[in-house]
């Protein structure tokens, strides 16, 4: 594995596009960057530029308007890349799944590689979701990646677990690592 | 002089929304700015009428997720006045104490964006790692974080418990303290250099343009609905913060202080929260025009709901305090701003796309 492939595992970019969300996933979002979920522990950076990023977050449903937008985005971002739809209304269209400018979910317009369910899901899940892509990444860039027969890979969102606040790993040992992340009993 | 057309916008680091602006420009002065909207348009005002009215408030709340409180009582409060009941006063408290934890969270977020805006990394870490608090209250509340489906037709879902009222009071005492640790910021010179004499708005312009909520107090317009005296407001003491700056800098102290009267507003509620019933319960038919107006933090969003005496509701229109801001945003833009000062001008008023396009 080269320093390339070895660093894209290592520290993703990430960027975030609000296709037409209600705000709610894209407040969880931002909150996985702040101190108290602190997703750089992973090497996770959000950036706004689609060139220089290898996972794209979708939050909200496709409208007629943002499609083109979305397309583009995804476009420009370079192999290997991963999809990850947030959210009910960015897996399915979720609530706003009737209303008459609503196409459906991200799948719709780009290939969605993992799905992170619930309205907004969780900040855990959010990170459960990234770092799942991540696996998905290592073997794309690999070429040994195989459809699993279970269908598309689905996110479990645990209700009410929570992680401990990362400032209390300051002084522990070893510090988490995608292996170890830090549970409710660690807490 | 050569004017070119710079295109901000949909997809833009700084706006966690799509919006777009397209910037005619000379040198480096913009010298007019057109909105486009639509990218997060949905049609939810056609799905109110889909759907039963008790599950339209599921939708009313996820018209916006940074402020489902006030849209969500706005909605019922309209509703209310259609069936003509009215909740019981409980039940009004705790509307309260949920739209101004909705505001402290709205508030801290939006600092905390400015500060991103600006360049200030640390201190966009640090208000969001104090709202992480507000929203743990919110969780230990309603049981969710972002949406939470209190309010329901003739009252609220959940009663709270005096642990859950002790617990709020710890929290608020928390909230307030770790403002003050942060309270310096607003004598900082960057943040002043950034913010003052930027995106002027004067009071006959708010007035003309019909500037709402925080971008109408910083330019020293007393407008605030609470002071109506809806839900329990009626019974609390306070009075419509105001400031005279007419910049982002006034934008940024009128926010600050609210968050100060937010804490205090729901320390008054703690102590005069009334016993009691917290839902009327009933099956009047809805039928006739309502008008509900509740102050979100942007400002007033205003709900109006026509019922047929049916099922179901034949039309709500909703205009938010976002619709309201764009055009003083467009005439603070237009102005011969810098290129680097627009995304401080648009976040100055609290942008929030979602709720506008609905």
């Amino acid at each position: 594995m080269g320093i390339v492939e070895k660093s894209r595992l290592k520290s993703p970019w990430i960027l975030h596009y609000d296709c037409s969300s209600c705000n709610g996933c894209d407040i969880e979002i931002l909150a996985c960057l702040t101190p108290y979920y602190d997703i750089e522990r992973f090497g996770i950076l959000s950036k706004g530029n689609p060139k220089h990023s290898d996972v794209l977050l979708v939050t909200g449903g496709v409208n007629h308007r943002n499609k083109t937008v979305l397309k583009n985005l995804y476009d420009q971002m370079p192999a290997p890349k991963v999809v990850i739809a947030i959210g009910a209304c960015g897996s399915t269209g979720g609530i706003f799944h009737n209303c008459y400018n609503i196409l459906g979910g991200a799948d719709k317009i780009v290939p969605v590689d993992v799905y992170v369910p619930g309205c907004p899901p969780r900040p855990e899940a959010i990170i459960d979701g990234v770092v799942k892509a991540l696996d998905k990444l290592k073997h794309l860039q690999n070429g040994t990646w195989k459809e699993p027969e279970t269908g598309p890979i689905v996110v479990e969102t645990a209700v009410g677990a929570k992680p401990a606040p990362a400032a209390k790993y300051a002084n522990a040992a070893p510090a988490p690592t995608l292996n170890s992340q830090p549970t409710n009993k660690e807490a | 002089m050569v004017k070119s057309t710079i295109t901000f916008g949909p997809q833009h680091p700084v706006f966690p929304e799509p919006i777009q602006f397209i910037l005619k420009v000379v040198d480096e002065k913009v010298v007019l700015a057109e909105p486009q909207i639509g990218y997060v348009h949905r049609g939810i005002e056609k799905a109110f009428e889909l759907n039963d009215p008790k599950d339209n408030i599921f939708l009313a709340e996820r018209i916006c997720g940074i402020c489902p409180a006030p849209h969500t009582t706005a909605y019922v409060r309209g509703v209310e006045s259609l069936m003509g009941i009215e909740a019981p006063p409980r039940a009004k408290y705790i509307r309260t104490i949920m739209n101004e934890l909705n505001r402290i969270h709205s508030h801290i977020l939006w600092a905390g964006l400015l500060g991103d805006a600006i360049g200030f990394e640390s201190y966009f870490m640090q208000t969001w790692n104090y709202r992480e608090k507000v929203l743990d209250a919110i969780e230990k509340i309603s049981g969710h974080r972002v949406t939470y489906a209190m309010n329901a037709i003739g009252g609220v879902r959940r009663d709270m418990t005096n642990e859950q009222l002790r617990g709020l009071e710890k929290t608020m005492d928390y909230v307030e303290s770790s403002l003050e640790n942060i309270e310096d910021v607003m004598k900082d010179y960057t943040i002043k250099k950034r913010t003052q004499g930027i995106g002027i708005l004067t009071e006959e312009e708010a007035r003309r343009d019909g500037a709402v909520g925080p971008t109408a107090r910083a330019s020293g317009i007393s407008q605030d609905l609470r002071t109506s005296g809806y839900d329990a407001y009626g019974d609390l003491k306070f009075e419509p913060v105001v400031v005279n700056n007419c910049d982002s800098y006034g934008r940024f102290a009128v926010r600050w202080q609210e968050l100060k009267q937010s804490i205090d507003l729901i320390r008054q509620c703690i102590v005069k929260m009334p016993s009691g019933e917290i839902l009327t319960k009933s099956n009047n038919p809805m039928n006739g025009e309502a008008i509900s107006r509740v102050e979100a933090p942007r400002g007033e969003l205003f709900y109006y709901i026509k019922g047929n005496g049916s099922k179901k509701l034949e039309r709500v229109k909703v205009r938010t305090p976002t619709f309201a801001n764009i055009i003083p945003t467009v005439t603070m833009l237009s102005k011969g701003c810098q290129v680097a000062d627009v995304s401080v001008i648009v976040l100055s008023m609290d942008p929030c796309i979602s709720c506008t396009e609905r």
